[in-house]
């Protein structure tokens, strides 16, 4: 880019008062967001910020890009359609774990799939809010809600399960109060070229609060968040001597200098691996035998939906006798009278 | 070829039915059989029939696929009611067309297909032929199969290929029946097998052989001849609804200066639009065959928001899938063109056959006060120009249109007299430029009352769409009781106004007085061949029938108040009559409606119109 791009956090914000509920985790969130789009060098008109229907979903009233509230379940469509219409563009798109999940569970797989460059923030805070209380597909089996009044029956979604599953090429999760490490995460996602998504572990203060507090528990929160890093060992804790291995076809978590272990046996995270097997243990880690895993877990660039298409079309046009519209009508079989 | 002139006839008309089972090559036969008689300057209209089922049962008679074509030397408006020529490959074909051939008509049969067998499989008990009493009619019956393989003995072919080709021997005796010559179909048939020689080779010898074989048993007494109708000067070609309708959405994109981007999920009849635009990468048309209907709309919405002429196509169990975020194109007020090939409903109904039944989803259906713009294509070839007036009206006007066409006019072909592109309308869009002083997404720009369109990447223009309601010109979210009514105001105002920018309704025949017949969208060619045959016989008789259903043309009352009765003609229960009733509650309608699934008859129309004439 030829012109230099200074813009600040606030050149993101828009006029509109922002009317999470207080202590609601999305507010952190916005300010990363804000701010990695800031730190990215992209015109601002570049930004478009897509969002379907749900709490997190009112995401786009309060940046200052191009934006659109769309409808429930459907952000990944529309999403996908600004995309392939546009290359150019920089495409953010804005759901919760209902929104994603459930109504619109199949865009989702199929965005994924497809690999179209966009940008997935989840909030994942394993409740519907907007409607005041119902289970959501990442409510645990168990949980108490409006709906699920004796407990739901049902058992969760794991987001990068389902992202592996439809052959994702980038899966990341972070939590609304680590800023820092969300905005980190949204820039790398922004500028990973391919689908992204970026599971945001999200408080609920109303309607699931402390969903996430097994994790957030000052006390514990060392030993029980595992940041990962490309290329470096997966170690943790208080006292920064836990780590995982390998044991045979499944992870385990280890301490080091004990029976024998020390760091370098400790596995260090490749992120850019092809084969997701490993990704798909990272991503599954959880209480209480494993810390959950933060940070990026997944990221294999591959060719996206929109440059094969854009090839395709200039290949064809290439070959193709049929230059405009005019052509296309005297082609084939036609006659004179 | 016969010299003896006591043995042609000239026909004004013809309507020939070739019929087989789904596996028999009956499209290709019917489609290279109107190429050549468009070629020799026949007008035309054709119409295929084919089952559901990919590959039903194969001798049964829910197996039977046919391809009807209706060729004269003066204007043709439909594919006919009643066959005067019929080719049924297999007893099935016969039994499942028997009610579609007229009296004294000739059959062209394949006798070596008339078996027990194959007499169970169509299930009758024993030979149709007699079963079903034909006396009056003039049967051929051919050993079709076996002079095919006869003809190809010198060949070394498989017996599956040879089989295959005796499709052409049913069309060069049918070439012989109406002196059409054999060149074009020798020149499609090398074409088409150019890189398997001895195919090429086996189908022009069955061709050929079969016209020899009319020619020598001359059992067609007398042989037909229809000469060339009175066309207006200009290049034709061959065109049905549906290739049509993704080509007037190619050349509206190109006319204003915009991609073409297409979200779809297939469906039949649609699913060919979507397939063609697929096939246009050569135009830079981008398609995106989407995961389901929703995301197939969404995508288009996606696409339009981005700035390009986006359309979406599906037939009726789609257009239910598409409702919630059609909404969604209202209150953005995004251009879009949603296309609903109407078929025979409701649920998954009678998916290859026509309807009209879709009209009040698309004028009502959708939650909260959603208007848009309806308009209707009316002949196959026409499809092209309604497709393009779709995405005039949706660019022009910052709304999303749907443009109903029906299984009928998807499916049917024409010849079509080529547009010149120059000639067709520029479509001015309402793109706002960078630099643009104080943007505001819903600031009214005139009496039409559009809104800007800012496209993302165009610096300053920033700005926020959605679902929820919006304050007028900020375009902010707003809860404020009477923003929301201003707003519905609005956009119920912005749709009105497309009056503006349509043509008045026109009558053909009389102007006042005892009766005018009304229609619209796809059975304009049945109608009008009525209302011709009437008003030819004497009868008095007005005709209109509307492309324009919303907003309806300026002059309708007008027009409408002109006549005593007015009789509403549709192939459903009656719900262009009822919006009508409902915008003309001064007015009386009386209807005649239709719902097999199938197009009109001639027969029937005339019958209803002289009872309404006859009634005091």
């Amino acid at each position: 880019m030829s012109e230099q791009i200074n813009l600040s956090p606030k050149d993101f914000k828009s006029d509109q008062e922002v009317r999470w509920c207080a202590g609601c985790g999305d507010h952190a969130v916005l300010n990363a967001v804000h701010k990695s789009m800031s730190e990215l060098g992209i015109p601002k008109e570049k930004f478009v910020v897509i969002s379907g229907i749900g709490c997190s979903s009112r995401f786009p009233y309060y940046m200052n890009t191009y934006a659109m509230h769309s409808i429930h379940g459907r952000a990944a469509a529309i999403s996908s359609g600004v995309k392939v219409a546009n290359p150019e563009l920089n495409v953010w798109m804005i759901t919760g774990d209902g929104d994603c999940m459930a109504i619109g569970g199949n865009h989702f797989i199929h965005v994924v799939r497809r690999n179209i460059n966009i940008n997935i923030l989840l909030f994942n805070n394993q409740i519907y809010g907007l409607t005041k209380g119902q289970y959501s597909p990442t409510s645990l089996e168990g949980q108490v809600t409006k709906t699920s009044p004796f407990g739901s029956i049902e058992p969760p979604f794991h987001p990068g399960e389902l992202v592996i599953g439809a052959q994702g090429k980038f899966f990341a999760r972070s939590i609304d109060n680590n800023v820092k490490l969300c905005t980190k995460i949204f820039t790398e996602a922004a500028q990973f070229k391919g689908t992204s998504v970026v599971e945001i572990l999200q408080n609920c203060v109303i309607y699931n609060d402390k969903a996430h507090g097994y994790l957030t528990d000052k006390a514990h929160k060392e030993d029980r968040q595992l940041i990962i890093e490309h290329g470096k060992p997966m170690i943790y804790g208080k006292e920064n001597n836990k780590g995982i291995v390998l044991d045979g076809l499944s992870l385990k978590t280890v301490t080091i200098g004990e029976n024998g272990i020390t760091e370098k046996d400790i596995l260090v995270h490749n992120a850019y691996n092809k084969n997701p097997i490993l990704h798909l243990m990272i991503a599954n880690m959880s209480q209480p035998d494993f810390p959950v895993a933060l940070g990026i877990i997944r990221a294999v660039e591959t060719d996206t939906y929109e440059e094969k298409l854009v090839q395709q079309i200039e290949q064809i046009k290439e070959k193709s006798t049929i230059k405009s519209m005019k052509d296309l009508l005297h082609s084939g079989n036609i006659w004179h009278v | 070829m016969t010299d003896n002139k006591e043995q042609i006839k000239e026909l004004e008309e013809v309507v020939i039915r070739f019929s087989g089972d789904s596996g028999d090559g009956m499209q290709l036969t019917g489609a290279l059989f109107s190429d050549t008689s468009a070629l020799l300057g026949n007008d035309l209209t054709t119409f295929p029939d084919y089952p559901a089922e990919i590959r039903a049962p194969q001798g049964t008679v829910g197996g039977v696929s046919g391809f009807q074509v209706h060729f004269g030397q003066s204007e043709i408006n439909t594919p006919g009611d009643y066959a005067d020529v019929l080719v049924a490959m297999n007893p099935a074909a016969l039994v499942a067309n028997v009610k579609w051939i007229k009296r004294g008509s000739t059959i062209i049969i394949d006798i070596d297909s008339f078996t027990e067998k194959n007499f169970e499989k169509a299930g009758c008990v024993k030979d149709p032929l007699k079963q079903l009493g034909f006396r009056d009619f003039n049967i051929i019956k051919a050993p079709i199969s076996t002079l095919t393989r006869e003809s190809l003995k010198g060949l070394n072919l498989d017996p599956k290929s040879i089989l295959r080709s005796k499709n052409m021997f049913a069309l060069g005796m049918v070439y012989w029946l109406f002196h059409r010559p054999l060149e074009f179909t020798q020149k499609f048939i090398e074409n088409k097998f150019k890189k398997i020689p001895v195919i090429v080779e086996a189908n022009k010898i069955v061709l050929k052989a079969g016209y020899y074989y009319a020619e020598t048993i001359e059992a067609l007494h007398p042989s037909y001849r229809v000469a060339p109708a009175q066309i207006k000067k200009g290049t034709y070609r061959n065109i049905n609804g549906n290739i049509a309708t993704a080509w007037g959405l190619i050349a509206a994109a190109e006319k204003a200066n915009l991609n073409l981007f297409i979200g779809s999920y297939p469906i039949t009849p649609a699913t060919e639009i979507l397939q063609e635009l697929s096939k246009r990468k050569d135009l830079g048309v981008k398609s995106f065959q989407a995961e389901d209907e929703i995301a197939g709309i969404c995508t288009a919405i996606g696409a339009s928001f981005a700035g390009q002429l986006a359309v979406t196509t599906t037939s009726g169990p789609g257009l239910s899938l598409k409702t919630e975020a059609i909404g969604l194109a209202v209150i953005t007020e995004l251009p879009l063109v949603i296309v609903n090939v109407q078929r025979g409903g409701p649920s998954t109904g009678l998916p290859t056959k026509t309807e009209q039944s879709d009209l009040m989803q698309a004028l009502f259906g959708r939650h909260g006060e959603s208007p848009l713009v309806v308009i209707a294509a009316s002949s196959p070839s026409n499809c092209f120009k309604y497709a393009f007036e779709a995405a005039r009206i949706a660019l022009e006007h910052m709304t999303p249109v749907i443009l109903l066409t029906d299984g009928f006019l998807a499916n049917g072909s024409e010849p079509w007299r080529i547009p010149d592109m120059e000639a067709l309308p520029k479509i001015t869009t309402t793109i706002v430029k960078e630099g643009t002083e104080d943007f505001q997404p819903y600031r009214r720009l005139n009496e039409d009352m559009l809104r800007g369109w800012a496209i993302p990447g165009t610096k300053g223009l920033e700005h926020r769409l959605g679902g929820l309601e919006k304050m007028a010109v900020t375009g902010a979210v707003s809860y404020v009781p009477e923003n929301h009514q201003v707003m519905t105001y609005e956009r119920e105002k912005k749709i009105n106004q497309v009056v503006n920018s349509i043509p008045d309704i026109t009558v053909l025949g009389e102007q006042e007085g005892e009766l005018l017949l009304i229609g619209w969208g796809g059975t304009y060619g049945h109608l009008y061949t009525a209302y011709r045959e009437l008003t030819k016989a004497g009868h008095k008789l007005g005709f209109a029938h509307f492309n324009y259903i919303k907003p309806l043309p300026a002059n309708t009352h007008e027009v409408l108040k002109k006549y005593k009765k007015l009789l509403v003609c549709e192939l459903n229960l009656g719900q262009f009559a009822n919006y009508l009733r409902l915008n003309f509650q001064d007015l009386e309608f009386s209807q005649y409606n239709k719902i097999q699934g199938l197009p009109f008859t001639i027969i029937e129309l005339k019958e209803q119109i002289l009872k309404i004439l006859e009634e005091k």
